[in-house]
């Protein structure tokens, strides 16, 4: 796993893209699970989700617990709008802490903490 | 949002169902209640709700919740099902069908439709009984002042303006189609939220997490003007799975005390949500918390006893999701054998039949032509097989016109009451199979025949009952199949036609010569002709302005013939008579003179020799075959072709209906697959080809239509009558 951190800068990133939703938490759970096995640190970009409901969320929810109980650090980044809006209205963008704002400009990246 | 093949499944799935749904209503309305049945309906209208919460669809929602918790009585026995009730659930369902269409169409409905929901609503609730009995009217939406109706103690008052709302969601919510956040973003129409805490406490470890339960919860503070029912039938499609409570601003200390006692999270944690929520101020929290610490009864109880509480209460909850998740299952299961096919494939797919078919063909001849008996072989395995994969592949598009029959159900129960009659209709020969582009073209024509047997074929109750009759009259729908073709017959037990009055119009709008001799039959079948629609008073079935000929054309346009058998003061029959298929046949091929024809071979009774049965000159129209009187027509007389008559004529008996007649060709050519192509519109005049096909040699051979050439016949036979008479002497 050391090994791993050396390179994860760039490695450890993960993609979501389309649903974020019920009929996708399934197989993103699983996906979700061995992206985060293989990094000390994941990166995970939401740019690409069009759609995200409670389900989703609460993916999010379980990924980020279960990384907080792993030691392993884990971003969300480029959070897209539907993202944003359900963050938003369930007040958990405190709970996941991660820098929203870098999603207002979308040309960076969320990457510097 | 939602992707449109999503929508149209969705739209076709609804509309099966309702389907499901009238009949199974009909059936109740007719006779007692059938555990069965009423499960049927109610199913049907679970499922549409289900789905159309997944499509976030919410009219229907809200519309069908409403049918649903009647239904769910009547399941129970509750309730019981009454005629009443099936009317006004069948009117609900005639609600739901316009609002899919809505849907289908990506429009809003009208307001009308809108208040006509509404009042469906307030209808259906009523029967809930004591659940609505002690709640206040509140679709007025007038926001009704509710602080009157609490008690509480001015002292113990949490200063609070805001509402709080407490929700634990069930495990199946996601399941059940149902977002929690489409609850939420539904609250803000009817205030504003002020804070929402999204509970992630239930959320359970990785490996145990199933991603599709919902382990969500929300504590909500919101400001509004809106009643607690308002605020209450939000939820309403998440009650029977979720832990929900409500909290009017200013309710009691104990209140907010019973409540964090309830909710399955510590009460220090919810003290602080509570808080955070900005419904208690953390001086109310704190005298909350001592207070029930210095009041030793329930309150005294350690958390852990409450909590041990909540999951008794679950189990029972979980059973019932469960239980509904199976149910649900099962009834996917039953479904999982059909398929749905997008019928522009199936059109496709038989298309390239037939083009297989005459590429077929062609292989033949040169197989034969080239005299290798392998390859012959070889061809006819392959035609052979053709033929099956062509069979196949229409029988892919046979329905059985049961489905057809079955709206009628409906259609007579309406007709009936609107007139006053009493009329059964009884349906048989309702797994017939005729082709979908049929069936779906006959609905039309049915539906006037229907209308008018039961308008001015079966009579009032009273002269029923003087003429012998039961009260009840009866309509009849059958349908069998005959030489290659379906007949579908609509029949009733009314005051049949009145032969006089039809034949005197007629020959008042100059229809019939007055000295014309016609048949009972002929006679009958002049209420099909243009002219005679528009005649009221006439007969006992015109009027309306629904005009037979109209029927009659739109019957035509298949291919089919109808016709009118009646008895006067017995009823009529209608029978209409349809080609099973559009698109391939079987064909008997003949030759006259180079052209080759071919004929539907269902319709070919036999061949014969022309010399060996006609009379000496054999130049008639008649032949004796057998003692019967078989008129005959040459082809290539029919067809104005050149070139001498062959030495050995041949006649192909044709039948159709009750009809049969000999055609003269030259040359017995044998079956051949005959995928039709329909002529141009240069021909439409022309009766006796009902298309052309395309022979393996790349010739073009005309397809006879017989019942077209048999008309024709008879038309220019003028006084056919007559000679027939003669020549059976």
């Amino acid at each position: 796993m050391a090994n791993v951190k050396n390179k994860n800068q760039q490695s450890g990133r993960l993609v979501i893209e389309g649903e974020l939703t019920i009929y996708t938490a399934m197989e993103l759970k699983d996906k979700l699970l061995t992206g985060l096995s293989t990094t000390e640190e994941l990166e995970l970009d939401l740019s690409g989700v069009g759609e995200f409901d409670a389900a989703g969320l609460q993916l999010l929810v379980m990924i980020k617990q279960e990384a907080a109980d792993l030691g392993k650090v884990l971003r969300f980044t480029g959070h897209s709008p539907v993202v944003l809006d359900l963050l938003d209205l369930s007040g958990l963008a405190g709970f996941f802490g991660d820098p929203l704002l870098f999603v207002y400009k979308p040309t960076h990246e969320g990457k510097s903490t | 949002m939602i992707p449109d093949e999503y929508l149209q499944t969705f739209v076709v799935e609804c509309r099966e169902l309702l389907e499901q749904m009238e009949e199974a209503l009909l059936i109740v309305e007719q006779a007692a209640d059938d555990p069965e049945i009423i499960n049927a309906i109610f199913r049907a209208a679970h499922t549409i709700k289900g789905s159309a919460g997944m499509f976030g669809i919410d009219p229907i929602v809200v519309f069908t919740h409403a049918a649903e918790s009647v239904l769910d009585r009547v399941r129970s026995g509750d309730i019981a099902m009454s005629s009443v009730l099936a009317a006004l659930f069948i009117e609900a369902h005639d609600h739901l069908s316009v609002l899919i269409n809505h849907v289908a169409e990506d429009s809003h409905p009208a307001s009308e439709i809108d208040s006509h929901g509404k009042s469906l609503i307030k209808q259906l609730e009523a029967y809930l009984g004591e659940a609505v009995a002690d709640q206040p009217d509140h679709s007025g939406e007038m926001p009704v002042v509710h602080q009157s109706k609490l008690e509480r103690e001015q002292s113990d008052e949490v200063g609070t303006d805001l509402w709080h709302l407490s929700l634990r969601f069930g495990v199946d919510v996601f399941r059940n189609g149902m977002d929690p956040f489409s609850f939420v973003r539904c609250l803000s129409s009817l205030g504003s939220i002020v804070q929402l805490v999204t509970l992630i406490d239930a959320i359970p470890v990785t490996e145990e997490m199933d991603p599709e339960s919902c382990y969500l919860g929300f504590e909500i503070s919101f400001s509004s003007d809106a009643d607690k029912l308002a605020i209450e039938s939000v939820f309403n499609f998440v009650r029977s799975d979720c832990f929900i409570r409500i909290l009017p601003p200013r309710s009691k200390a104990s209140e907010y005390q019973r409540l964090i006692l309830e909710l399955p999270e510590q009460e220090m944690r919810l003290g602080e949500i509570l808080v955070k929520c900005g419904t208690l101020t953390p001086e109310e929290l704190e005298n909350i918390l001592r207070f029930q610490s210095e009041h030793g009864d329930a309150p005294q109880r350690p958390i852990g006893e409450v909590l041990v509480e909540q999951q008794l209460v679950s189990p029972p909850v979980v059973e019932a999701a469960l239980e509904k998740q199976k149910q649900i299952n099962d009834h996917k299961k039953s479904e999982a054998n059909l398929i749905r096919v997008d019928a522009e494939k199936l059109d496709e797919l038989i298309n390239l039949v037939g083009e297989l078919i005459i590429a077929g063909a062609g292989t033949n001849l040169i197989a034969r032509r080239a005299g290798m008996a392998d390859l012959m072989e070889s061809t006819a395995t392959l035609s052979r097989l053709v033929e099956e994969v062509r069979d196949s592949a229409l029988a892919l598009r046979m329905v059985q016109i049961g489905g057809t029959f079955n709206r009628f159900q409906r259609v007579v129960r309406d007709v009936s009451k609107e007139l006053g009659k009493d009329i059964d209709l009884v349906i048989s020969g309702a797994e017939t199979e005729l082709d979908k582009t049929v069936v779906e073209k006959i609905g039309d024509p049915l539906t006037h025949l229907v209308r008018n047997s039961m308008d001015h074929g079966i009579e009032p109750a009273e002269l029923r009952i003087a003429r012998g009759k039961p009260a009840k009259g009866t309509l009849r729908l059958n349908a069998y199949h005959d030489a290659g073709s379906i007949v579908i017959e609509v029949s009733d037990d009314g005051g049949g036609l009145n032969k006089e009055k039809i034949l005197g119009k007629a020959i008042e709008r100059g229809l019939v010569a007055e000295s014309a001799n016609l048949t009972d039959k002929e006679i009958y079948n002049l209420i099909f002709e243009a002219g005679f629609s528009t005649a009221d008073a006439v007969s006992n079935l015109s009027g309306r302005g629904v005009g037979m000929d109209v029927v009659r054309r739109n019957i035509q346009a298949l291919r089919g013939t109808i016709d009118l058998d009646s008895v006067e003061g017995q009823g009529s029959t209608i029978r209409i008579r349809l080609p099973l298929t559009l698109a391939i046949i079987d064909g008997f091929m003949v030759g006259v003179g180079k052209a080759a024809y071919v004929i539907p071979l269902d319709m070919v009774v036999e061949c014969i020799e022309l010399r060996a049965w006609a009379s000496d000159e054999g130049d008639g129209q008649y032949l004796n075959l057998r003692g019967e009187v078989l008129p005959y027509r040459r082809l290539r007389d029919h067809f104005d072709m050149e070139g001498e008559r062959v030495q050995r004529e041949n006649v192909v008996v044709v039948r159709y209906g009750e009809h049969k007649a000999g055609l003269v060709v030259d040359k017995l050519m044998g079956e051949f697959q005959t995928v039709i192509k329909p002529l141009g519109k240069l021909f439409k005049g022309e009766k006796s080809i009902g298309g052309f096909t395309i022979l393996g040699s790349g010739e073009v051979a005309l397809i006879v239509d017989v019942p077209g050439l048999m008309g024709q016949i008879e038309h220019e036979r003028g006084m056919g009558e007559m000679t027939v008479a003669m020549a059976a002497k």
